[in-house]
C-alpha cells in the first residue's frame, strides 16, 4: 500500500519541460530511457510550423540520435544528476561507490562502468551520474596515477620508430609508454585518450 | 565568453561595416529605379492574425488613453504600406526592425531587420526578377537564378504532389526519408507536414548554386497572396532561397477586401482551435482594400539573413550588433 501511494505521488509530481526550455545538457525521458540534449536547433519557415531539431545522447546506452519535436510540445523530465563519489571496491559483479559526505553507498553494474573499469583504483574520486538514485554512468578522474605491473624491461622495445612499448597497469589497463618506463614505476595517464602523460612525481 | 564581456557587441566591427554598405547599396538601388522610401508605425492597434506568427504586445497610457490601451509591435510593415499604396503612393520600400515573439535560434532573433517593397502593376514573376537584380547588385559575381514551383520542388526531391498528397502520404514520406522522430510527430494539418518536409528535406538543397525562387504555393498557404484558379488552383506567392536559407517571402497581393476579411477570420478561428489568443484584425487595411488597392506585388526580405549568407556566417548573432541576449 505504501509503495502504491508513493508511486501515485510521483506520477502527480512528474516534472516536464516544454521545447522552449530545451538547451544543451537538459535531461529528459525518451522511450523509457534518460537522455541528455547535446544540441538543440530551432527551425521555422517564415509563415509555417516551428520545430525543434534535437541531437540527444541516450544516457543508458551512450547512443547519439536525432529527433524532431513540434515546438511547444512537452517532454517528461528525467531525475538525473551528477555527483562526485569515492570508488570503494569491486565485488566481482558490482563496483561500489560512496558519497564522501553522506557516506551513502551505491553499486554500479557493468553497463554503467563499461570501458572505464580499467581506470578505477580504490579511493579514486569519480563522477557518478545517478538516474532515480542508481548509477548509470561512471567517469574516472581525467588523470590517474597508476603503477606499472608489467612491461618489457629492456630499452629495446619497439624499434619501428614510434618510440614506445605497451605497459600493463595495476588496474589492468594497457597503455603505450616511453621505453624508459620500468615495472614498479607510477605513471600519469589521461583517461579520456588513454595516453601516457608523464612519470608520476614521487612524493 | 566570460560574463563580463556581455556588454560587448556580438558582431565584429567589419560586419557592422558590411551591414552599412549593404544598406547603402539597397537605398541606391531603389533610388535609381524611383521607388520611394517610407516609414510606417512599429506600434499598432492591430496585429497579424497569422497563427504561425506571434506579436509582442505593449501598452500605451497617457493623454487620450487614461486607462491605457493595447498596442502590438509589428511583425512586418505590410498592412500600413498597403494603406499607403491604396492612398496613391506608387512604388514604395521600407527598411525597418520587426518583432516576432517566440523565434530564437541560429537563424532567428525575435527582433530583426526587414526590407519590404511594393510594386504597383507588377505580378510575382516581375518582382522575382527585380529581387534577383537587387541581390546581384550587392555581390561581385552575379548569381544564376532558378525558378521552381512549390510542386516541382516536392516532385523532384520527394516524388510527391504537395497539392494532392494526404496527411498519411506526407507522414509516410517523412518517415521513409528518415526525418528523425517523424513517426512520433503529432501534426494535425497537411500544412504542418508540408512545412516539415520543406524545412528538413527540401530547403537545405535550395539555392546551392545561385538564387532559387519557389513559387505558386498551395492555396492553404496563400497568406496574403491572390489565388489563381486552375487545376490545381495555386497561391501566387514566392520565396527566395540562397545557400539553403529562406530569405524572402513575396506575394502577388490580394486586393479583395472581402476575401481578406474572410482570411483574417479563418486565421482567428484556427487560433481559437489551438488555444492561441485572438488578434485584433486590421480594420484599416480592410477599408483601404475596399477603397481600392492597386494591383501590385510585394515582398519582404530578411536583411540579417541576407548579410549572413553574403558573408558566410552560420549564426545570426554574428551579424547583429547586439543579439537578444545582450539587448
Amino acid at each position: 500500500m505504501m509503495c502504491a501511494a508513493i508511486e501515485l505521488f510521483r506520477e502527480d509530481d512528474m516534472a516536464s519541460y516544454s521545447t522552449n526550455e530545451f538547451k544543451g545538457g537538459l535531461k529528459f525521458m525518451m522511450d523509457g530511457d534518460p537522455c541528455s540534449i547535446i544540441e538543440n536547433e530551432f527551425v521555422k519557415p517564415g509563415k509555417g510550423q516551428a520545430f525543434n531539431r534535437v541531437k540527444i545522447r541516450n544516457l543508458k546506452t551512450g547512443r547519439v540520435l536525432e529527433k524532431t519535436f513540434k515546438s511547444g510540445e512537452s517532454v517528461e523530465a528525467a531525475d538525473v544528476h551528477e555527483t562526485d563519489m569515492q570508488y570503494l571496491y569491486n565485488d566481482g559483479e558490482f563496483w561500489h561507490f560512496m558519497d564522501p559526505e553522506s557516506f551513502e553507498q551505491v553499486s554500479a553494474d557493468k553497463a554503467a562502468v563499461a570501458e572505464n573499469a580499467k581506470w578505477l583504483k580504490e579511493q579514486a574520486s569519480c563522477m557518478v551520474t545517478l538516474w532515480n538514485g542508481s548509477p548509470i554512468i561512471i567517469e574516472p578522474p581525467k588523470f590517474v596515477v597508476l603503477n606499472v605491473t608489467d612491461t618489457d624491461p629492456g630499452l629495446k622495445g619497439d624499434t619501428s620508430g614510434s618510440g614506445g612499448k605497451p605497459a600493463t597497469l595495476e588496474t589492468g589497463a594497457v597503455v603505450r609508454v616511453p621505453l624508459f618506463v620500468q615495472i614498479g614505476e607510477a605513471i600519469k595517464v589521461d583517461t579520456r585518450s588513454g595516453e601516457y602523460v608523464s612519470r608520476a612525481k614521487e612524493d | 565568453m566570460a560574463q563580463s564581456d556581455t556588454w560587448r557587441p556580438s558582431a565584429s566591427l567589419e560586419m557592422m561595416r558590411a551591414r552599412a554598405e549593404m544598406l547603402g547599396r539597397i537605398r541606391e538601388f531603389f533610388d535609381q529605379i524611383g521607388v520611394l522610401e517610407v516609414e510606417t508605425p512599429i506600434c499598432s492597434h492591430f496585429a497579424t492574425t497569422d497563427p504561425a506568427i506571434e506579436s509582442f504586445a505593449t501598452r500605451y497610457t497617457g493623454p487620450v488613453a487614461a486607462q491605457g490601451t493595447d498596442f502590438y509591435l509589428h511583425t512586418s510593415p505590410e498592412f500600413p504600406m498597403k494603406r499607403l499604396l491604396a492612398a496613391g503612393s506608387g512604388a514604395i520600400y521600407q527598411i525597418c526592425k520587426v518583432f516576432r515573439n517566440g523565434e530564437l535560434g541560429r537563424r532567428h532573433n525575435p527582433e530583426f531587420t526587414l526590407l519590404e517593397w511594393y510594386r504597383p502593376g507588377f505580378d510575382h514573376f516581375q518582382l522575382m526578377d527585380e529581387m534577383a537584380s537587387l541581390v546581384n547588385r550587392l555581390i561581385d559575381i552575379p548569381l544564376q537564378v532558378e525558378q521552381l514551383t512549390y510542386a516541382e520542388a516536392f516532385k523532384h526531391t520527394l516524388a510527391l504532389d504537395p497539392h494532392t498528397a494526404t496527411i498519411e502520404n506526407l507522414r509516410h514520406c517523412a518517415i521513409e526519408q528518415g526525418v528523425p522522430g517523424a513517426d512520433e510527430l503529432n501534426l494535425d494539418s497537411r500544412d504542418g507536414w508540408l512545412d516539415l518536409l520543406l524545412s528538413q528535406l527540401i530547403e537545405p538543397q535550395l539555392g546551392k548554386s545561385g538564387m532559387t525562387f519557389l513559387y505558386d504555393y498551395p492555396v492553404s498557404q496563400a497568406a496574403l497572396a491572390r489565388v489563381r484558379e486552375g487545376d490545381p488552383p495555386v497561391a501566387e506567392r514566392f520565396e527566395l532561397y540562397l545557400s539553403g536559407v529562406e530569405l524572402a517571402n513575396g506575394f502577388h497581393e490580394l486586393t479583395d477586401g472581402h476575401e481578406q476579411l474572410q482570411r483574417f477570420k479563418a486565421d482567428n478561428r484556427r487560433r481559437q482551435q489551438s488555444q492561441q489568443s485572438l488578434m485584433p484584425m486590421d480594420e484599416s487595411l480592410i477599408k483601404a482594400l475596399d477603397a481600392g488597392l492597386p494591383s501590385c506585388a510585394g515582398v519582404a526580405l530578411g536583411l540579417d539573413r541576407l548579410l549572413m549568407v553574403l558573408t558566410g556566417c552560420d549564426d545570426i548573432r554574428q551579424v547583429l550588433a547586439f543579439d537578444i541576449s545582450r539587448a
